[in-house]
C-alpha cells in the first residue's frame, strides 16, 4: 500500500523551524513508518522531516509556508500530527518564543 | 589598558583571565579504519551522555539547548560523512572536524542573525566530540575567573559554577547566541565584539558589561572607579528586581498593566518581554527622518516589534508629525504649529504618504498581536476617514493577494475635546490618553517653552478630571483605556492616575520597574 499526503503550513513560531521547535518536529516525525519530508517552496528541495540536520538546513523562518508530504504507512496521519504541531507553535508559550 | 565592546548581559565582574582558547590536547590516531570508525563512535555517545547528564540539572531554557545539542548529535545525517571519510583512510579527529567545519560555514555564511548564531552551537557540538576523542583533563576553571577567548561554547557555560561571580569576555561573539541568552538569565556579566588584543591579555581584570569593556591590569583609580560603579549597579539591580519580573499590582491588590514606549525597533532589544504586558506606544517618527520611508523599510521595523513581543499586543502610532516634530518633505511650516497640521490632520493632507504607512502596518500586523492609534484625533470624522484608508488598503492588498490583517484601530485621547466628549468616539477600538498633549492643550501652556512649564502639570484637577472621564467612558462602554505619557511613569504622578482609575500605563522602558515600585506602594 502505498498511501501519501501532502500539507502546507505556515510557520508563526518567532525564530522559525529551527533549534528547539525542530528538536520537536523531527521526534514526532520520527513516531510514523511513513517516510516524511518538508520543503519550503513547492518544487522543493525536499529534506527529511525525521533528520535534525536535514530539516535545520531548510532555513524556515518565522512566516515560512511550510511543505510537508508523506509516503507510506500513516502518511496522513503524520502530515496531520506535523500540521498540528506547527499550527500550535511548537507547544511553546509566548516567554519561549523569542529566546528559542 | 581599556577595551571597548558590546554588553550582553549587565553586571561587573572583577577576577583573574581563564584563557578559554588553550589548545586541548591531540589526538592518538588509531591502528586502523575499524578503530578510527569505534572511537569515534565511543566519542559521540560520551558527547551525548555528557550532555544528557547536564540535561538533568539544567532549566527550561537551558535543557531546550542540550537537547537541541543531543538531537544533533544522535542524527546520522550529521555523522555520516566523517565515517565516510574515515572509511577512506582519515583519522576519526581530522574526519569529525571536516564534517562539522562544513556544516558550520553554512550557518556562518546565513545573513540571518538566528542561523549564524547557531554556529556557535556547532562548534560547540564540534567539540565537545573532539574533547572525548582526545579526552585531555582540561585545565579548571579558577573560580570567580573572566572567561576570555574567540566564542564559548553553551555546554562550557553550563559546566562552569558562576556561584563565586565571574563573567565572560569575548572577542567575538553575538549578543543573540544561545549563551548571551543563558547569561541574561543567569545573570552573569558578558561583553561580546571585544576585537583581537594587540597582545595576549593575562592577569587580573575589570569587566564592565555595563557599558561593555574590560579593563587588563587595571590601576588603583581604575578598580577604584570601577567598585562604585559595580556597587551602585547592585543597588539599582536590587531595587529594580523586586518588582521588574513580578506582574504590576497595588497594595490593595488591584492589578494593573504596565507596558513600555519605544521610539525605535532598536529599543527592545534591550527589554525582556516578560517584564512588560507589551507595547503601549511605538512611535514612528522615527523613520521619517531626512527621506520619506518606503513600504518595506517601515514593513520590517514594525514586524522586528511585534515577532519581539510575540502574543503581547505591539500598539503601534501612526506618524505624529508636526508640532515640535518637523519631518522634511511632510510637514509645513506653521506660526503656531502645535494648534496646525500635524499628526492625523497632516496625515489625512498627505495621503499618498499615509496609504504607505498603512500598507506596511496592515502587512506587518501578521506577525504579531498589532493594534494602531491616531494621533490628534479631534472629531469622529478623521477617525472614520483614517478608518476608511485602512479599509481601502485592505480591499487593494487583498486584491493583489498579499498577506496582511486589519489590526484594532484605536485613538490618542490627547485634543479636550475628545476628553470631554468621548460618547462621539463610541466605535472606536480602544483608547490610549496623551498626557503630554492633553496638559499643554488643556492648560494652554507649551510643553516646549520653560517659560510655562510650571502650568504644564498632570496633577492639574482639571487634567485629572477630563483623564477620570475617559476612564470611566472606557469602563461603561467596554472600550479599553490607557495611557502612554510620561506621567504614566512619574512615581509622583502613578497614584493620581490610578486614583483617576486608570489601570493601563506605558512607560519608558527605564522607568518600568521604579514605575512597578510606585504601583505597589498604590492604596488604590
Amino acid at each position: 500500500m502505498s498511501a501519501s499526503a501532502e500539507a502546507t503550513v505556515l510557520i508563526t513560531h518567532a525564530v522559525g523551524l529551527h533549534a528547539r521547535p525542530s528538536v520537536k518536529f523531527t521526534k514526532l516525525a520520527k513516531t510514523f513508518a511513513a517516510e516524511v519530508e518538508v520543503a519550503v517552496a513547492a518544487n522543493g528541495p525536499w529534506f527529511d522531516a525525521k533528520s535534525i540536520v536535514k530539516v535545520m538546513a531548510a532555513k524556515a523562518p518565522k512566516g515560512t509556508l511550510l511543505h510537508i508530504r508523506a509516503k507510506g504507512d500513516g502518511a496522513s496521519k503524520a502530515v496531520e500530527a506535523l500540521v498540528g504541531l506547527v499550527q500550535r507553535d511548537f507547544d511553546e508559550g509566548a516567554d519561549h518564543a523569542r529566546s528559542a | 589598558m581599556r577595551i571597548d565592546g558590546i554588553p550582553a548581559s549587565p553586571g561587573y565582574a572583577e577576577g583573574p583571565l581563564f584563557d578559554l582558547d588553550w589548545p586541548p590536547a591531540a589526538y592518538q590516531d588509531k591502528a586502523n579504519t575499524t578503530e578510527e570508525r569505534a572511537a569515534l563512535e565511543t566519542a559521540i555517545g560520551k558527547a551525548v551522555s555528557r550532555l544528557a547528564a547536564l540535561v538533568d540539572t539544567a532549566d527550561g531554557d537551558a535543557a531546550g539547548i542540550l537537547e537541541f545539542h543531543i538531537a544533533m548529535l544522535e542524527d546520522d545525517a550529521l555523522s555520516g560523512p566523517a565515517f565516510a571519510s574515515i572509511g577512506s583512510g582519515q583519522p576519526a579527529d581530522v574526519a569529525w572536524r571536516a564534517a562539522l567545519d562544513g556544516e558550520i560555514a553554512g550557518y556562518d555564511a546565513s545573513d540571518q542573525d538566528y542561523f549564524r548564531a547557531r554556529a556557535a552551537d556547532l562548534r560547540d557540538i564540534r567539540d565537545q566530540v573532539l574533547r572525548a576523542l582526545s579526552e585531555d583533563g582540561e585545565a579548571a576553571v579558577p573560580p570567580g575567573a573572566i572567561l576570555y577567548g574567540e566564542d564559548i561554547a553553551p555546554t562550557r557555560f553550563l559546566e562552569t559554577d558562576w556561584s563565586k561571580g565571574g563573567g565572560i569576555a569575548l572577542k567575538s561573539g553575538s549578543t543573540a547566541s544561545h549563551v548571551a541568552m543563558l547569561a541574561r538569565s543567569r545573570g552573569v556579566p558578558m561583553v561580546v565584539g571585544l576585537g583581537a588584543a594587540a597582545a595576549p591579555l593575562t592577569g587580573a581584570a575589570l569587566l564592565d558589561a555595563e557599558h561593555g569593556a574590560i579593563i587588563v591590569s587595571p590601576s588603583p583609580a581604575e578598580v577604584e572607579t570601577f567598585r562604585v560603579s559595580a556597587s551602585s549597579f547592585a543597588d539599582r539591580q536590587g531595587a529594580a528586581r523586586t518588582f521588574l519580573t513580578e506582574p504590576a499590582v497595588t497594595k490593595a491588590g488591584t492589578a494593573v498593566r504596565v507596558q513600555v514606549n519605544i521610539a525605535y525597533p532598536s529599543d527592545v532589544d534591550g527589554i525582556d518581554i516578560a517584564t512588560c504586558d507589551g507595547v503601549g506606544l511605538m512611535r514612528t517618527e522615527f523613520l521619517f527622518g531626512k527621506t520619506l520611508p518606503d513600504e518595506e523599510t517601515q514593513y520590517q521595523a514594525y514586524r522586528k516589534v511585534l515577532e519581539w513581543a510575540g502574543n503581547k499586543p505591539v500598539t503601534i502610532r501612526t506618524v505624529d508629525a508636526g508640532g515640535d516634530k518637523p519631518v522634511p518633505g511632510l510637514t509645513v511650516e506653521e506660526t503656531n504649529p502645535f494648534l496646525g497640521l500635524r499628526g492625523i490632520r497632516l496625515s489625512l493632507a498627505r495621503r499618498d504618504i499615509f496609504r504607505v504607512q498603512i500598507r506596511a502596518l496592515l502587512r506587518a500586523a501578521i506577525h504579531g498581536n498589532l493594534k494602531v492609534m491616531f494621533p490628534m484625533i479631534a472629531t469622529p470624522d478623521e477617525y472614520s476617514q483614517a478608518a476608511a484608508l485602512f479599509a481601502e488598503e485592505q480591499a487593494a492588498l487583498a486584491a493583489q493577494g498579499v498577506a496582511h490583517r486589519l489590526p484594532p484601530l484605536g485613538i490618542m485621547v490627547e485634543v479636550p475635546s475628545v476628553a470631554l466628549a468621548p460618547e462621539a468616539f463610541a466605535d472606536v477600538a480602544f483608547f490610549s490618553i496623551g498626557s503630554n498633549d492633553l496638559t499643554q492643550y488643556v492648560m494652554a501652556a507649551a510643553r516646549d517653552n520653560a517659560a510655562v512649564a510650571h502650568l504644564n502639570s498632570v496633577h492639574h484637577p482639571a487634567v485629572l478630571r477630563l483623564i477620570a472621564a475617559v476612564a470611566a467612558f472606557g469602563r461603561d462602554t467596554g472600550i479599553p483605556v490607557s495611557l502612554c505619557g510620561d506621567a504614566g511613569g512619574d512615581p509622583a504622578a502613578i497614584p493620581a492616575l490610578l486614583e483617576a482609575g486608570l489601570r493601563d500605563l506605558s512607560v519608558a522602558p527605564a522607568q518600568l520597574a521604579m514605575a512597578k515600585a510606585a504601583i505597589a506602594e498604590a492604596g488604590v
